[in-house]
Formats: C-alpha cells, sequence, structure tokens
C-alpha cells in the first residue's frame, strides 16, 4: 500500500543532510513551506544551497536560516526584497555566495532536472552580464545562453491539499514554483492544509501528481 | 511643462487594443491599469503565475496567497486562471503576451534596455522575470522619466548599465516626449507643449530625429 503522509513534521524533514541542496517553493510570501522551513531548521542541517525565488524577508522561514548560518550557498531571482535585512547583511560579509538567475530560467532549470534534459538555450540574459563565462549560440539570428538543469536533494512545498498518494492542488497563487520544484528534487516533500481520501481530489484538476511526491503532511491554518 | 505619472500612464493606455494579453513590470507602469478605457477588455498576466489579474482587493478582504510581481494584493477577475511558474515564463518567453510596459535606468538608440542593476555595488543583485520578459513579449514598452532624478539622460548611444537585453525596446513614453526605436536611432513622435526640439535633446544623450508629423502630447 502507498501512504505518502507522515504524521510529523519532523518525520516530513527526517533525513536532510549537511550540503544539500533545496528548493524551497514561494514568490514573496505567498506559497512559502514556512512550517517545513521550520522543521528544516530545527533539524539543524546546516552548509545549504538554498534554491528560491526571494532570499527571506523578516524573521521567519528563509529568513531564519541564513541568520541561522545554515545556508552558504543561495541561487535566487530577486533576493532584493522589502525586510530580507540577513540575506543583505551576509552577502555584504561575504558570508553567503548569491548565484542570480533571471526568474524564468530558474524555474526552466528546475523543469530541465526534472524533465531528463541536459539543459537549455535560451535568450533571456543573454546580451547581460549574467551570460558571463556561459555558451551563447546564435540560433535562428538570436543570441541565446546555456542553461543547464538544477537538480537538488530536497524540495519544500507548501500546497493545500493532499491524498495518501501525495496528489496534489493547490491555494491560488501559492501554486507558484510548487509543481516545478516538486520533479526536481530527489526527496519531495509538500505540507498541506488538509489530507483528503484516496479519490476525492477531481483528477481533471489535480495539479501535481503523485509520483513527484514522497511526503505530505498535514499542517492545520 | 512635463507630463505627471497618471498621465504618462493615460497615454500609454491610448496603444494597449481591446483583447491585449499585458504584462505590467513593477513600479510607474502599474499605473497603466488604472486608466485603460473600460470599454477595452485587457487580459493582465503576472510572472507568478496569474493570467486574468484583476485590481486590489477591498481592504480587510482578498487571498493573502493572491498577489502580484510587486508583492501587492490583488484578485482574480471572472476568466482568470492560474497556472505554475514554468507555463507563466512560457507565456512571457515564449511569445505569447502582446504587451509589456516596463521601467528602465537605461535605453539605447538600438533599443537595448538595462533596467535591473546600477553601477552601485552596497545593495546585492536582482533581476526577477525582467530579462524573459524583455527578450520574449512581442511588444516591448518602456514608461520612463526622461531623464533621471539628478538630471542625467536616460536615452542614450549605448547603455553604460548592464543590459536586460539587446535591441528589444520598440517605444518609449516619458515625462516629456513618445518616442519610437527605429532602424536609425530615436524618432520623436510626441512632444509636451512648451519644449523645444532642442531643449529635448539637451536632455537626450543620443541623437534624435523628428518625425515629420510631430504632434502635441498633451496630458489625456
Amino acid at each position: 500500500m502507498i501512504d505518502k503522509r507522515v504524521p510529523t513534521l519532523a518525520e516530513a524533514v527526517a533525513g536532510v543532510k549537511d550540503g544539500s541542496t533545496v528548493l524551497i517553493g514561494g514568490f514573496g510570501n505567498s506559497g512559502v513551506p514556512v512550517e517545513l522551513v521550520h522543521a528544516l531548521l530545527e533539524l539543524g542541517a546546516g552548509d545549504l544551497t538554498i534554491v528560491t525565488n526571494n532570499a527571506g524577508s523578516g524573521e521567519t522561514d528563509i529568513a531564519a536560516l541564513i541568520r541561522e548560518r545554515r545556508v552558504s550557498r543561495i541561487v535566487c531571482s530577486y533576493p532584493r526584497s522589502a525586510g530580507s535585512v540577513w540575506f543583505e547583511k551576509f552577502w555584504r560579509a561575504g558570508e553567503i555566495e548569491l548565484e542570480l538567475v533571471p526568474q524564468g530560467t530558474l524555474s526552466e532549470r528546475m523543469r530541465a532536472a526534472g524533465a531528463g534534459l541536459g539543459g537549455f538555450f535560451t535568450p533571456a540574459g543573454a546580451d547581460s552580464p549574467l551570460a558571463d563565462g556561459k555558451e551563447v549560440r546564435v540560433i535562428d539570428g538570436r543570441r541565446h545562453v546555456f542553461e543547464k538543469p538544477l537538480p537538488a536533494d530536497v524540495a519544500l512545498i507548501k500546497a493545500d491539499r493532499a491524498d495518501r498518494w501525495g496528489n496534489i492542488v493547490y491555494h491560488s497563487a501559492a501554486r507558484n514554483f510548487g509543481p516545478v520544484m516538486a520533479t526536481a528534487a530527489a526527496l519531495t516533500v509538500v505540507q498541506v492544509r488538509e489530507f483528503v481520501e484516496l479519490g476525492a481530489l477531481d483528477p481533471e484538476a489535480i495539479v501535481t501528481p503523485g509520483i513527484f511526491v514522497d511526503r505530505v503532511v498535514e499542517v492545520s491554518a | 511643462m512635463k507630463l505627471a505619472p497618471i498621465e504618462m500612464a493615460r497615454r500609454v493606455a491610448l496603444d494597449i487594443p481591446d483583447g491585449s494579453y499585458v504584462n505590467l513590470g513593477i513600479g510607474l507602469p502599474t499605473l497603466v491599469a488604472d486608466v485603460v478605457p473600460a470599454d477595452r477588455e485587457i487580459v493582465y498576466h503576472s510572472e507568478n503565475g496569474i493570467l486574468g489579474m484583476g485590481p486590489a482587493p477591498e481592504p480587510g478582504t482578498g487571498d493573502p496567497a493572491l498577489i502580484n510581481a510587486g508583492k501587492q494584493p490583488v484578485t482574480l477577475l471572472p476568466g482568470g486562471a492560474y497556472m505554475n511558474h514554468t507555463d507563466a515564463f512560457v507565456m512571457m518567453r515564449g511569445g505569447h503576451i502582446d504587451i509589456t510596459v516596463l521601467g528602465a535606468f537605461q535605453v539605447s538608440e538600438r533599443g537595448d534596455l538595462a533596467n535591473w542593476a546600477t553601477d552601485e555595488a552596497t545593495m546585492p543583485p536582482a533581476v526577477g522575470g525582467a530579462m524573459d520578459l524583455a527578450v520574449g513579449a512581442r511588444r516591448v514598452l518602456v514608461m520612463t522619466s526622461h531623464t533621471t532624478k539628478d538630471g542625467r539622460p536616460k536615452l542614450l548611444p549605448a547603455c553604460t548599465y548592464p543590459l536586460t537585453a539587446a535591441g528589444v525596446v520598440d517605444r518609449i513614453y516619458t515625462d516629456l516626449a513618445v518616442l519610437d526605436v527605429t532602424d536609425s536611432g530615436f524618432l520623436v513622435r510626441e512632444l509636451v507643449p512648451g519644449v523645444s526640439a532642442d531643449e529635448l535633446q539637451d536632455r537626450t544623450a543620443a541623437e534624435l530625429t523628428f518625425a515629420p508629423d510631430l504632434v502635441a502630447l498633451t496630458p489625456v
């Protein structure tokens, strides 16, 4: 029998090791798996590479991971959000490495990893310093830069509902990076508002099929 | 005289046809959504996975997860859809967005756009979706003050800041003029009353050409 439900947040993140690459869903404060990130903080894993759109703000979730010096490297598109003080402090001090990636390239690199592709050529950033050191090729008269896949050890995602097979539906714009991150990690962990019976989710509306999901944990609002 | 931001937005809105799929950049361009004529049906796209985005909710209502690219609360209109992030960027990079309106630090006479990084090194760099949008939207409109706050030109022979994308800008709406990027550089189409051609040239580092049918850019 397949049952991907785990009873606690601690079990949801169990086994995440020092030096892991961790995908963390969310855009701004929408769709951030706050409770899973706090469980990761409690677990104590360090020297992490975090892949996420923003670099956290305030004192919780991603910002807390940075503040507690668990993050050695961050891959993101927009680390300069209001209140991203911990990232800025450590970045200025040279204590955290930043890999800046155009936002569409960020998700497409994860898609390539999840889809088993060796990378792709994109025009985004091909004329910018972000292409420095990368292969640039003119395709149909236009410059494209080669971008490699971005696989990860772990993905932490927030969604709305899950069944025991790990089929997932999301809530409004909190969906954002969840579906692509779920495909790109060796271990995909999803926190949901509610577990439902197998068969209760409309198969026409399941956004992330359970094959991409390893653990689901219920976090009531 | 020069145009106020809302007057610039009204001028941009005139060039957004009924039925367009539009992505508005953060900052000044977001004003455009407030002034598009009510008889036009425009579908707004947001990079975080929204198509059919509506205005801000009434205070105290709304869905905290439903935010735009600037992280402000928004609504979803009837007919709107959510999509995963990768598909949101398929729409942008893949040429499915008809029009984007973007802010700019600098624009070159070849249509190069610099709108993500300056030469200051005290803040971490941030790019967001600007590069995907600039290379992918069918028509790239820039909405910006004609000069910087301290009076330096933003329209240049070549950008000095790192590029967002090369050769992508179609038209620029400033507080003084409307200019097209052409094969022979900036072509001024409209100019605010009270500013002479020489004065506009003085505030522009690139050489300007003035359209034979130059129109007065009067506030609407």
